[in-house]
């Protein structure tokens, strides 16, 4: 390995409208090696690398390559300065061939295409590295795995030297990850570099030299693979408790009783993979059962599931006993399940609807005589509610999507809670709020449980789920593969579950 | 008598279909880059207004007339399109209602009807008509004579650019980059492909294709300037671009479909055949109903390779 420094990324900042996705981040990468990027989802990873393609622009801060300090306006000028990313959404024409894709966006000034140099070209590549693919293939014949390959194909022939992968190995079976890797090694014994962007800790381990570990927007630290361990870098990668409180429950969870219990649950995601694995779980009255993960993991499909809002593939659902019908939001609410999505502005709210409305969207029944609604019921009803949540609204009639994100969500939690439910599903649901109406959040939901109902709470944010939850599970790629009380936890060991270690 | 009925509605299919397919192909190039054009109507009432408005007032040989015409024509059309362009590209406003608003904008109680009002072009007679030509002194020739050497010079060329535009979609590098542009702007960009250079481009030769269909109007088939005079051939050229699975050579041979139910009427009529005239006239109209209709669904634009990201304006994912 040289010691020539390859990429130099000096006291990044940028800025997106509520949130600092990077915060004077500084990354030096050698030529060489592989380096890898490790940090929850929001750490900035995605940003930071986005930049390097000239996606997005710096706000403040440096880019060097190769010693020279280069300005990207557009993704055309980071390829003309060897810079190439596989992007974890293929960025890939379904109805071309792989050839075409490839060639896609070469400055070349010939009108024609040579379809067999570009053929042969790509095999030569292909052979070379290992990424069997082939060339004639239309992309949407392929598997996940070969468009990848496509992917990495296509910034190859290019001619990039710095490649940067971004969560690779997500769509991959263990043997393409195997097989990647290799990809991987041989492409960096060239002298190029990859920047290998993961929050799964076992295969940082195995496949980098060194890591630079993100956390909250800034560079936590740069260690070599070999001096560090997979215990290190989950301390790294989730932070030190700094503010650790546990809340303190009036009412402590009824533990004889189960009110919400899942058994085997099993489910597809949006595209058709296994979201959800044999997935079991119960929740006492009055608990709060938190969920920690990083997303992705099928978290959003549980909720979804449990909630009636997807459909599942076995398994059973039951709250005190009775039985959720399978994709059916309505039997999950006649049952006493009350949902708090993760994106509350669409999936929560009609966000258009004004907040009474809003309101009035899950018991509109009661509120209406022979099928008309009772427009002062429904007035009584949110005044009501706007007052005892107190929430920050010109009035009653206005849209929500008009509202602060700490009021919206509290309209939501108003309405979740007014239908007396007996089990509460709250996913993310302090995600993108200030530290006031997070405090609110957390209040209410804590509320929720010593009055009895049983809590799932799904976050990403591992303090919030220490400090609230009695119980603690870890889901890692559709599956619970951690259980322990959260007075017993140990946060590094969380990390580790997190990030796919189980020891 | 019946093959000769059958010869001279073919002819005239070809003469009927010319404005039809310079339109749809205007349309193939706009939808292929990912933007949908529903103001192909109104466009080519400018295009026909200016024309008339340019044959009336260029002197010289006919040839050079009609081609300043033609150009003229063109040239109102891209400009309109430009208007499109501006405001489904650069301010991503919804297209349906930009394209609809370019129509009615433009159309028969909008601009074209006033510039042919202050023009004072309505219903003069243009010195200088597009006339079929009498190719290599063929146009007697049993059978093929009226269908293949009868015809005018924009329909030569309409068949040229057939060619062109079918080796540019799908044997050049640009159309390779064009098509990827309208399925996936998201890969074009990351490719260094500037997204919204090839749609301005493409949207505006469209809108220069269809301006020279509606000069066909003015010039060719009536040929002098009546308000509205397209009555619906916009309409019909964006079911063709459908109908035609995004293809120049399959619009070609819609474009002659759909002229053979226009020139039926007329031909029927002549030879005294008793049949309702309106409703020969409503046939096109209802085909393109029936196929906009089959088309509409999601799933059938997916089935017939729509580019997968028309009428989607591109912006890149920010936060």
């Amino acid at each position: 390995m040289t010691s020539e420094i390859a990429v130099k990324m000096t006291g990044i900042v940028k800025k997106f409208p509520g949130v600092i996705a990077n915060d004077h981040v500084n990354l030096e990468i050698m030529a060489g090696e592989v380096h890898a990027l490790l940090g929850e989802n929001g750490a900035g990873k995605s940003t930071l690398s986005n930049i390097l393609t000239g996606l997005y622009r710096q706000d403040v801060g440096t880019v060097e390559i190769g010693g020279k300090k280069v300005e990207f306006n557009s993704p055309r000028d980071a390829l003309n300065a060897g810079i190439g990313m596989v992007h974890q959404h293929f960025r890939l024409v379904s109805t071309f061939t792989v050839a075409e894709n490839v060639v896609l966006g070469e400055s070349d000034s010939s009108l024609f295409m040579d379809q067999k140099a570009v053929a042969t070209r790509v095999q030569e590549l292909s052979d070379r590295y290992g990424l069997a693919v082939d060339p004639s293939a239309r992309i949407w014949q392929l598997s996940v795995g070969e468009q990848q390959r496509v992917e990495i194909l296509k910034v190859l022939y290019r001619g990039a030297r710095i490649l940067i992968l971004d969560e690779p190995t997500a769509v991959l079976t263990p043997i393409e990850t195997t097989e990647l890797f290799k990809t991987l090694r041989v492409m960096v014994s060239e002298g190029r570099v990859v920047i290998f962007i993961s929050h799964k800790l076992d295969e940082v381990m195995a496949v980098s030299d060194r890591v630079t570990v993100l956390r909250g927007g800034r560079t936590v630290g740069t260690v070599n693979t070999r001096e560090t361990s997979t215990t290190d870098l989950a301390s790294l990668m989730v932070g030190r408790s700094v503010e650790f409180n546990r809340v303190v429950r009036q009412t402590p969870a009824d533990r004889e009783r189960i009110v919400l219990d899942v058994s085997d649950l099993c489910a597809f995601d949006d595209r058709g993979r296994v979201a959800i694995e044999s997935v079991s779980l119960s929740v006492s009255p009055g608990e709060i059962v938190g969920i920690a993960g990083v997303a992705g993991n099928g978290q959003r499909e549980l909720a979804e599931v449990i909630s009636g809002m997807r459909p599942i593939t076995s398994g059973s659902i039951t709250v005190d006993g009775e039985s959720v019908q399978s994709g059916r939001a309505r039997s999950a609410i006649a049952k006493g399940i009350a949902h708090v999505p993760e994106d509350r502005l669409h999936t929560g709210l009609a966000a258009g609807h004004s907040v009474e409305d809003n309101f009035a969207l899950k018991n509109y029944r009661s509120m209406s005589r022979f099928r008309i609604l009772q427009r002062q019921q429904i007035r009584n009803q949110s005044t009501h509610l706007i007052e005892h949540y107190d929430i920050k609204t010109p009035g009653s009639e206005t849209p929500v999507r008009l509202l602060s994100g700490g009021n919206v969500q509290k309209v939501l939690l108003a309405r979740e809670f007014s239908a007396s439910p007996k089990v509460l599903i709250a996913a993310s649901p302090t995600r993108g709020l200030d530290v006031g109406a997070i405090e609110t959040v957390r209040e209410r939901l804590v509320q929720a449980a010593d009055s009895g109902v049983g809590v799932l709470l799904i976050s990403e944010d591992l303090d919030e789920i220490l400090s609230l939850a009695d119980r603690i599970l870890v889901m890692y790629e559709g599956r619970i593969v951690a259980e322990v009380e959260a007075a017993q936890a140990d946060r590094a060991r969380i990390g580790l579950t997190m990030g796919g270690i189980t020891a | 008598m019946n093959s000769n009925i059958f010869i001279i509605v073919i002819a005239s299919a070809i003469f009927y279909g010319t404005p039809l397919f310079f339109a749809a192909l205007g349309g193939i190039f706009t939808e292929r880059s990912g933007v949908l054009n529903l103001g192909v109507e109104g466009t080519m009432l400018i295009g026909g207004v200016t024309g008339a408005w340019t044959c009336l007032h260029v002197g010289g040989s006919a040839w050079f007339t009609i081609t300043v015409s033609i150009l003229m024509g063109a040239l109102a059309g891209g400009l309109v399109s430009t208007l499109l362009a501006f405001l489904c590209i650069t301010l991503k406003t919804n297209q349906t209602v930009a394209g609809l608003s370019i129509t009615i904008f433009a159309g028969t109680v909008g601009l074209s009807s006033y510039l042919a009002n202050i023009w004072k072009v309505s219903k003069q007679p243009v010195p200088r008509p597009i006339r079929n030509l009498d190719v290599f002194g063929l146009s007697d020739t049993p059978i093929v004579g009226p269908i293949l050497f009868h015809q005018t010079a924009l329909t030569y060329l309409s068949w040229v650019l057939a060619i062109l535009a079918t080796i540019y979609l799908f044997h050049t590098r640009i159309g390779l980059q064009l098509r990827a542009v309208g399925e996936s702007p998201q890969t074009a960009d990351a490719m260094g492909i500037n997204v919204v250079k090839y749609r301005y481009v493409h949207t505006i030769f469209g809108g220069m294709l269809a301006g020279v269909g509606g000069v066909f109007y003015s010039l060719a088939i009536v040929p002098l300037w009546v308000d509205g005079m397209t009555k619906g051939a916009g309409w019909i050229a964006i079911a063709l671009v459908i109908f035609g699975f995004w293809r120049p050579s399959l619009a070609l041979l819609g474009a002659y479909l759909f002229g053979a139910l226009q020139s039926l009427g007329s031909t029927l009529k002549a030879r005294n055949v008793q049949i309702s005239g309106d409703l020969l006239d409503a046939l096109p109209f209802f085909m393109t109903i029936v196929v906009l209709v089959l088309v509409s669904s999601r799933f059938a634009h997916r089935k017939l390779g729509a580019p997968a990201a028309l009428g989607v304006p591109y912006e890149r994912e920010e936060r």
